[in-house]
C-alpha cells in the first residue's frame, strides 16, 4: 500500500492499521491523509502549545473550540479566533484573501455569536519585487470585497513589508462576535439519535483537500495547486449568517461546527468525537454542484459557506423552512448513534468505517529535531559605534516616515468598510481599535500586532515582545487586557533551527502572558511557510482584546493640544535590534532585542490603565515600531500640532530616538493635570520632552519637520 | 413618522439605519421582509437601506429592483409616500426607475469608505428642510458603485429643478474634483425625483447619528423627516 502518496507517513499508516485491526481502504486513507496533515492534526506543535497559559478569571471558553470566549460583563461574552490563510492567498490572492476572511467570521458563527468586527494581519514582500504589488493588490481587494459584503467592518490590523514575504505572502484574519453566556452553541452537545443536517452552499470540487495543501512547502509552479484553491460567495454567507443565528434565536440547533480545512469530515468528525457519540453519513443526500463526485471529494471538498447542524428530529421542518427563507439549501445528511463509529455510505455501500476519536485524535505526535543554529549568538554582534548618526536628520525622519510599513495604509483600510454594524468608535489607522456595545457603558479595545524581525534576531524575546506590545498598547487606551488569540505563522519544522525558533518563540510568548495575565484563548498554527527562494522570518501575530469600562475612559491618541507638556515613560535604553530605522538605513539585522521584563510590563500596564481613568493626559501611545520619533510623529501629524522637544539625556539621540522595545509610551498632558500624571508614574522612568504647540516638530539636535510636511507624506499613503 | 425599512437578502445596513431613526426620532420602526407584498398600515417613511442586496451580482441594485415589496413601495410613492434609498437603496431606486440616472463603479475602480464632506444644496425637500442652504455637514461614504451618471441634457434638467440635493465638497464648501470621491458628475452624492418624495444618496446619514461614532449631522436629517411628516404628512401638490 503507497500510503505516502496520501501524505501519511509510515508511522502514521501503523497507528491507522493498529486502530482499525486492518489496513485502512483508499477512501479511508484520502480522509486520514487530510485529518492528519499538519493543519488540521498540529502534530508538530500540539505538545508545544500546552505551554500557553489558557486559564484566567475572565476565560469562558479557552482552546478547542471553533474560538475562545472571554466575558465582558453581565451576561455578555467576546468570541474571538485569528486565522491564517497563507498558502491559497500566495496562489491565488483574491480569493485566499475572501475566503480566509469567510472561514474566519464562520467560526465565531459557529459559537452562536453575531461577528461584530474583523481585523487583518497582512505580511507582504518588498514593495520593489515585481510580484508585490499584484498580492498586496489582490488580496486587500478580497479581504474587502468579502467582509463588505458580509456586513462585518474591518476596524483595524497590522501590514508590513518584508523581502521575506516575496514569494510567501501571509494573511491572518481575525474576527471578533458578541453572544450571550447562556446562549453559547457548543460543538460537543450531540447526542445519539439526532439528525446531521448540512446548512448553506452546494459542494463542489473546489478546495479539495486544501488543508494537505497548507501542510507542505509552497511548489514552485503554483498553478498546479489551484484546484485547492476555495472560492468565496459572501452573499451566501451573509445569508448563512442571518439563518444561524435565528436557528440560534429559536433554540432549533444542538450542536454546530463550520465546514474549513477539510470540510464535511472534519466538521462531523469533530462533532462526534467531542461529542462521544457515533455518526453514520449518507453522501448520496449532499446537495452537489459537480457532477460524479468521488465519496473522497465529498468528504474533503472545501466548498465555503456551509455550516455542520446537529438537530433534534422534530424540529426538522422548522429548521428546513428557516433555510428556505434565506435561500439556503438545506439537507440531512446523516445521524447521530450511539457508540464511536463514524461510518460513510454512497450508493447503499459503506465507503468508510473509522472510530470518530482516531481521525481528530489519533495522529501520532511528532517531535522534530530541535538545534539552536550555530550562528545564532554572533547575530547579536553589533557595533553601535560603527554606525554613525544619521548625517542628515531631516532626511533619515522622512525615510523612514515614508517606509511602507510605516505609512497609515490608508490606500488598505479604505477599500474596507470599517463603519458598518455602527459600533466603531475608533477605526483603521489607529494603534487600537475600538467598539462600542450597543445599550451598554463598556467599549472593547482590540489589537492585532506582530514584530517578526525581533522574533528572528532573538526569538523567546521577541515572542514576548510582540504580546507584551499588544498589551501596552491596550492599557494606554484605557482598556484592561481579557485575552488573546494568536497565528503562528512559521516556516517547515523539519529544518532542526526553524523547529527551534518556533519553540522558542512560543516560550517568550508564554512567558509574556503569564507575567501580563492574558491568556491564549483560540489561535492557530501556519508551517511550511517557505518557498525554493526562502523562508519567511518567525511571525507570530497576536490579537488582543481588551475591555473599557466606559467611553470617558478610553485615553486616545494623537491628541496633542497647544500647551500640553509631552513626556516619555518608561527607560531611555531601547534597542536599535530589529527597528524600522536599522532596517530602513539597509544594514544587516543585527544586535539583541530588550530582555523581556514582566515586572517592569504588569507595573507600566498598571500605571497606564490609572492614567486613562484618572484622565491624567490629552492623549497617549504606547511606542512600538520606529520607536519615540515615529510616535511624536504620528501624534503630532494626528494632532495638527507641533512640539519642541529637547533631550537631556546622555544617550545616543539615534538610539533613543528610533530604538524599540520595552514598556514605553509617549503622553500629552495639560498643565493642571501634571502633577496627578508625576504621581502616577512616580518610581518608573518618566522624561519631560517639551511642550506641544506651533507647526513644526523639532527635536534639539537632531530633526525640524514641518507638521504639513509630515501630514503630506501620509495623506496618500 | 412611521417607518418601514425593507430588507432584501444582503442588505446590510438595514441594523443600523433602524437604529439610527429610532435613537434620534423615537418613532416606530418595522423591518419588512423584501417578500411581502403590503407595507405596514400607515407608514409614512419607506427606507431602502444599504448593503449588497443580492450578493451585487448582475449589476448593484438591479435583482432587488424586482422583488415583491417594491410594488408596494411603487404604490406608496405613487401616492406622494416618502421613500428613502441610501447607498445600495439609491441604486435601487436608479434601477427601479424611480429616480433617474445610473450609478457606476467609482472612478478609482475601488470600493471607498471614509467620511466625506456634503452641502445641502436644497433645503426645500422634506429630507432636509431643517438644514440651511449650503450647509456643510458630514456623511461618510462606503460603496464600489457611488459614481453618479446622467446624460448631460437630463443632467440639466435635473440641475435646473434643484434636483441635487447634496453635492461632496471641502470641508469649506468649495467644490471641486478632489473632494468627489467617485467621480459623481457635477459631483452629486444624492438627488430627490420632481415631486420631492423621493431621495436617494450615497453617503449614510446613519453612520453620521451619533457623536461616539464621530459625527452627528445625520440627527438633522432624521429630524428633518419627522418635522415634515408631522406638519402635514404627505408632500404638498401631489394629495
Amino acid at each position: 500500500m503507497d500510503f505516502s502518496k496520501y501524505g501519511i507517513r509510515k508511522e502514521e499508516f501503523a497507528a491507522a492499521e493498529a486502530a482499525l485491526g486492518r489496513e485502512p481502504n483508499e477512501c479511508e486513507l484520502r480522509i486520514l491523509g487530510v485529518m492528519w496533515s499538519e493543519h488540521c492534526s498540529y502534530k508538530s506543535t500540539k505538545h508545544l502549545l500546552k505551554h500557553f497559559p489558557t486559564r484566567g478569571p475572565k476565560v469562558v471558553l479557552g482552546p478547542g473550540e471553533n474560538a475562545g470566549i472571554v466575558d465582558l460583563g453581565d451576561g455578555l461574552g467576546a468570541a474571538f479566533k485569528a486565522e491564517s490563510h497563507n498558502h491559497p492567498s500566495a496562489v491565488a490572492p483574491y480569493q485566499g484573501a475572501a475566503t480566509g476572511v469567510g472561514g474566519i467570521i464562520r467560526d465565531i458563527l459557529a459559537l452562536g455569536a453575531r461577528p461584530v468586527a474583523s481585523m487583518d494581519g497582512l505580511f507582504f514582500g518588498d514593495p520593489e519585487h515585481p510580484r508585490t504589488g499584484h498580492l498586496s493588490a489582490g488580496i486587500v481587494k478580497g479581504v474587502g470585497d468579502y467582509g463588505n459584503a458580509v456586513g462585518v467592518p474591518t476596524v483595524g490590523g497590522k501590514t508590513v513589508y518584508d523581502p521575506c514575504y516575496n514569494e510567501n505572502p501571509l494573511l491572518n484574519a481575525f474576527c471578533i462576535g458578541l453572544v450571550e453566556l447562556d446562549k453559547i452553541v457548543s460543538s460537543q452537545t450531540a447526542r445519539p439519535g439526532q439528525l446531521v443536517v448540512l446548512l448553506g452552499s452546494k459542494t463542489g470540487r473546489d478546495g479539495i483537500a486544501g488543508a494537505a495543501f497548507a501542510s507542505v512547502e509552497l511548489s514552485e509552479d503554483a498553478k498546479e495547486s489551484r484546484p485547492s484553491i476555495q472560492i468565496g460567495d459572501p452573499f451566501a454567507e451573509k445569508m448563512l449568517i442571518e439563518a444561524c443565528l435565528e436557528l440560534k434565536e429559536k433554540n432549533l440547533i444542538v450542536s454546530m461546527q463550520d465546514m474549513g480545512a477539510a470540510g464535511i469530515t472534519s466538521s462531523s468528525s469533530e462533532v462526534a468525537a467531542k461529542s462521544g457519540v457515533g455518526m453514520k453519513l449518507h453522501f448520496d443526500r449532499v446537495p452537489l454542484r459537480a457532477a460524479d463526485m468521488e465519496p473522497w471529494e465529498i468528504a474533503l471538498s472545501e466548498s465555503q459557506e456551509r455550516m455542520l447542524l446537529i438537530v433534534a428530529p422534530e424540529h426538522m421542518e422548522e429548521v428546513s423552512s428557516v433555510a428556505r427563507k434565506w435561500e439556503l439549501d438545506c439537507a440531512v445528511i446523516g445521524e447521530t448513534e450511539e457508540g464511536d463509529d463514524y461510518s460513510i455510505f454512497f450508493h447503499g455501500e459503506k465507503v468508510a468505517s473509522l472510530p470518530a476519536t482516531l481521525i481528530g485524535d489519533g495522529c501520532p505526535p511528532i517531535h522534530w529535531p530541535s538545534e539552536k543554529p550555530a550562528d545564532f549568538e554572533t547575530r547579536w554582534d553589533f557595533d553601535l559605534d560603527g554606525l554613525p548618526a544619521p548625517g542628515d536628520w531631516n532626511a533619515a525622519m522622512l525615510s523612514l516616515l515614508g517606509n511602507p510599513s510605516m505609512t497609515p495604509k490608508r490606500w488598505i483600510f479604505e477599500q474596507y468598510d470599517s463603519m458598518v454594524q455602527l459600533n466603531t468608535v475608533s477605526g483603521p489607522g489607529h494603534p487600537v481599535s475600538v467598539l462600542r456595545i450597543k445599550g451598554r457603558e463598556s467599549l472593547i479595545g482590540l489589537v492585532f500586532d506582530a514584530d517578526p524581525w525581533k522574533c528572528c534576531l532573538d526569538p523567546f524575546r521577541g515572542g514576548a515582545e510582540t504580546v507584551a506590545r499588544t498589551v501596552r498598547a491596550l492599557s494606554v487606551a484605557g482598556a484592561e487586557p481579557l485575552g488573546l488569540t494568536d497565528c503562528l505563522n512559521f516556516p517547515s519544522p523539519e529544518v532542526p533551527g526553524q523547529y527551534w525558533a518556533l519553540e522558542e518563540c512560543i516560550e517568550g510568548m508564554a512567558a509574556a502572558c503569564g507575567a501580563l495575565g492574558c491568556p491564549v484563548v483560540s489561535g492557530n498554527v501556519s508551517l511550511y511557510n517557505e518557498t525554493k527562494s526562502g523562508a519567511i522570518l518567525p511571525t507570530p501575530v497576536v490579537g488582543t482584546v481588551g475591555l473599557i469600562p466606559s467611553p470617558e475612559d478610553f485615553l486616545p491618541c494623537g491628541a496633542w493640544e497647544e500647551g500640553d507638556l509631552l513626556f516619555l515613560v518608561g527607560p531611555c535604553n531601547p534597542s536599535l535590534a530589529g527597528s524600522l530605522y536599522i532596517r530602513s538605513l539597509g544594514r544587516p539585522e543585527a544586535g539583541r532585542p530588550l530582555e523581556f521584563s514582566g515586572e517592569a510590563e504588569k507595573d507600566f500596564s498598571e500605571r497606564a490603565l490609572r492614567t486613562a481613568r484618572k484622565k491624567a493626559a490629552h492623549s497617549g501611545r504606547a511606542l512600538a515600531g520606529g520607536g519615540l520619533a515615529a510616535a511624536l510623529a504620528k501624534d503630532s501629524a494626528e494632532s495638527g500640532c507641533g512640539a519642541r522637544i529637547a533631550l537631556g539625556i546622555p544617550t545616543r539621540k539615534d538610539v533613543v530616538l528610533f530604538g524599540e522595545g520595552g514598556a514605553r509610551a509617549l503622553y500629552s498632558v495639560p498643565m493642571s493635570r501634571v502633577p496627578l500624571f508625576k504621581a502616577i508614574w512616580s518610581g518608573y522612568p518618566c522624561l519631560e520632552l517639551g511642550r506641544a504647540g506651533g507647526d513644526v516638530l523639532s527635536v534639539g539636535g537632531a530633526f525640524s519637520l514641518a507638521v504639513s510636511r509630515i501630514q503630506e507624506i501620509w495623506r496618500n499613503n | 413618522m412611521k417607518t418601514a425599512v425593507v430588507i432584501f437578502p444582503g442588505s446590510n445596513c438595514d441594523q443600523d439605519v433602524i437604529h439610527a431613526v429610532r435613537d434620534t426620532v423615537g418613532c416606530e420602526v418595522n423591518a419588512v421582509w423584501h417578500r411581502e407584498e403590503q407595507l405596514p398600515e400607515g407608514t409614512g417613511l419607506v427606507i431602502l437601506p444599504g448593503g449588497f442586496s443580492y450578493g451585487d451580482y448582475l449589476r448593484s441594485g438591479a435583482m432587488a429592483a424586482r422583488s415583491p415589496i417594491m410594488g408596494a413601495v411603487k404604490e406608496h410613492a405613487g401616492q406622494g409616500g416618502l421613500v428613502l434609498g441610501i447607498c445600495n437603496g439609491f441604486q435601487i431606486l436608479t434601477e427601479s426607475s424611480l429616480l433617474p440616472g445610473v450609478l457606476l463603479p467609482n472612478k478609482t475602480l475601488s470600493f471607498i469608505c471614509r467620511p466625506c464632506f456634503l452641502s445641502v444644496e436644497n433645503t426645500d425637500t422634506p429630507f432636509t428642510g431643517l438644514f440651511e442652504k449650503g450647509q456643510v455637514v458630514q456623511f461618510p461614504i462606503a460603496h464600489g458603485d457611488g459614481l453618479f451618471f446622467l446624460p448631460a441634457d437630463e443632467l440639466n434638467d435635473l440641475e435646473n429643478r434643484g434636483g441635487a440635493v447634496f453635492r461632496y465638497v471641502s470641508p469649506g464648501g468649495v467644490g471641486g474634483d478632489e473632494w468627489n470621491p467617485n467621480g459623481s458628475v457635477n459631483s452629486i452624492a444624492g438627488i430627490v425625483n420632481p415631486q420631492g418624495n423621493i431621495l436617494g444618496l450615497m453617503p449614510h446619514p446613519e453612520r453620521a447619528s451619533e457623536a461616539i461614532l464621530g459625527g452627528e449631522d445625520g440627527r438633522l436629517f432624521w429630524r428633518s423627516v419627522a418635522s415634515f411628516l408631522e406638519k402635514g404628512g404627505r408632500r404638498h401638490g401631489l394629495l
